[in-house]
């Protein structure tokens, strides 16, 4: 069994999960116009910190708050410990590199391990969540830090409006007149054991399912019949109904093909009554860290419960966890 | 965990099973090389960025070894390298040069490491898991390719997939076989 026992989130709408599902929960958002942000670049609607952040130290605070969470559950500071692998989720990390921030966030917390960087596009927060359930089940590490972070640069907007993939306004994922993403920045940490929490206070959620599919159609658009995504939430299902399923986080980025493909998926798996969360709106695309950020809300609404994370990315990956607690 | 099919290139060098593969251009001209040999039929890849052609000819070489079968069968690809897609994301960068501001998107899509597990499921239709990651070393990628084979993943394409700079490239890559 794989438990969750710690998580953090610090977002533009706040520093911890609780102060981010508060923020959710009162309806504010933290997508704002910026125009002078990045030079060259037209104006674009985004979740940005008022101060830029730097990668690191983003990073290190989110475990930190996370460990602390932990740390009410287990009876060990588990960061330095040799049965703890540090699982990083990132699309251009600290501005292009990926694995020097990673070691740097493992040797911070004293850890012996090389960390291993997870980069499966937008869907790289969810497939971090099973590598660490795939390496604690094998009984490799007991332990897994899971950190998802992206910071928005001049390089990843100008790319964005290359595609004309990014909506003037705050994105409306669903809706027939919606016109594009906006993109976000954050850090989250989620902590996951194969140690059963002493637990007194409340119960853990449990990682119990999780899955990745290619569409094997399209780098930069999804399949007409959302077939990675519909095989991905079949994989996760294996074993209960859609009775069971109480909140499905689905990926919601407010792109045309995006949100119809999701629906498509959704409704082939026979999911279609589930009800839905969608946190774009609230958060932008924070890519790495969407996953993590998307999952821990998840979990904090639902209290608990079965809930499932989607998401879809370029290179046509898909993928899905499933978390219950009863 | 049994290797099928192994695969070595270097920007002077394939090594197929073993065995050298005579090879008359070096460095991204041998890419071309060896497209053109063993597979042209596949005008997208003259789009490619260098990483997914590397990772594009290694899958190509390692299943024109395997009986149709055995391709049928591939349903999990698993790469990984050090440096990402940095070469790519240099080439993009040129792009957007203060006051030469022309951001490509033909550029753009390949700045991400996974896109080269992309282009290999699209053109082998393979709809199972693709799986990108950046490790420190080869060695890293085997116990995460352990506990991502089960029993329903039998046979995957993994293995390193590097292009750091232009002319500079490595690849080391296996059709495995869980049994």
């Amino acid at each position: 069994m794989v438990y969750c026992i710690g998580h953090n989130i610090i977002s533009p709408l706040g520093e911890g999960s609780q102060a981010n599902v508060q923020a959710v929960r009162a309806g504010r958002s933290g997508l704002k116009l910026h125009a002078d942000r990045f030079a060259d670049v037209e104006p674009f609607c985004a979740s940005l910190f008022d101060t830029p952040q730097e990668f690191v130290p983003l990073c290190v605070r989110s475990v930190e708050d996370a460990l602390e969470m932990a740390i009410g559950r287990l009876p060990l500071a588990i960061g330095s410990l040799p049965e703890t692998i540090f699982i990083l989720s990132t699309t251009k990390g600290d501005n292009l590199d990926l694995l020097t921030p990673a070691q740097t966030i493992a040797q911070h917390f004293g850890n012996p391990n090389p960390p291993i960087v997870v980069s499966n596009a937008c869907t790289s927060g969810v497939c971090a969540q099973i590598t660490a359930k795939r390496l604690l089940d094998a009984g490799m590490y007991r332990h897994a830090i899971v950190i998802g972070c992206d910071l928005q640069t001049r390089f990843i907007v100008s790319g964005f409006q290359s595609f004309k993939a990014l909506s003037p306004e705050p994105c409306r994922p669903f809706s027939p007149d919606r016109q594009g993403l906006n993109l976000g920045e954050a850090a989250a940490a989620i902590i996951y054991s194969s140690q059963k929490p002493e637990v007194r206070d409340q119960p853990s959620w449990i990682l119990e399912a999780g899955s990745i599919h290619n569409d094997a159609n399209h780098l930069s658009a999804p399949s007409r019949t959302g077939e990675g995504a519909y095989r991905c939430l079949t994989d996760v299902m294996a074993g209960v109904t859609p009775a069971d399923i109480d909140l499905i986080g689905v990926h919601g980025t407010g792109t045309l093909y995006n949100d119809d493909m999701e629906t498509i998926a959704i409704e082939r798996a026979g999911l279609q009554d589930v009800k839905k969360s969608i946190l774009k709106p609230f958060f932008g695309h924070t890519m790495g860290a969407a996953g993590i950020v998307e999952t821990i809300i998840g979990l904090e609404m639902l209290g608990k419960g079965s809930f499932i994370k989607m998401l879809s990315g370029f290179g046509g990956v898909n993928a899905a966890i499933r978390l219950t607690c009863k | 965990m049994q290797v099928i099919h192994d695969i070595e290139i270097t920007t002077t060098s394939v090594l197929l099973d073993g065995k050298t593969i005579a090879v008359e251009q070096t460095g991204d001209k041998l890419l071309v090389e060896l497209y053109r040999r063993y597979a042209g039929d596949y005008p997208k890849f003259f789009k490619m960025d260098t990483l997914s052609r590397l990772g594009f000819i290694a899958a190509e070489l390692l299943l024109k070894q395997s009986a149709i079968s055995d391709q049928q069968l591939v349903d999990a690809v698993i790469l990984a390298n050090r440096s990402a897609s940095i070469k790519n994301d240099t080439d993009y960068l040129a792009t957007i040069t203060e006051g030469n501001y022309y951001p490509s998107p033909a550029l753009f899509v390949y700045t991400l490491p996974n896109i080269v597990t992309g282009e290999i499921a699209i053109r082998h239709h393979i709809q199972g898991e693709t799986s990108f990651y950046i490790l420190n070393s080869p060695e890293q990628l085997k116990p995460i390719v352990a506990s991502t084979l089960t029993a329903k993943h039998s046979t995957a394409l993994v293995g390193w997939c590097e292009c750091s700079k232009q002319d500079n490239f490595y690849a080391k890559m296996q059709l495995i076989w869980r049994n």
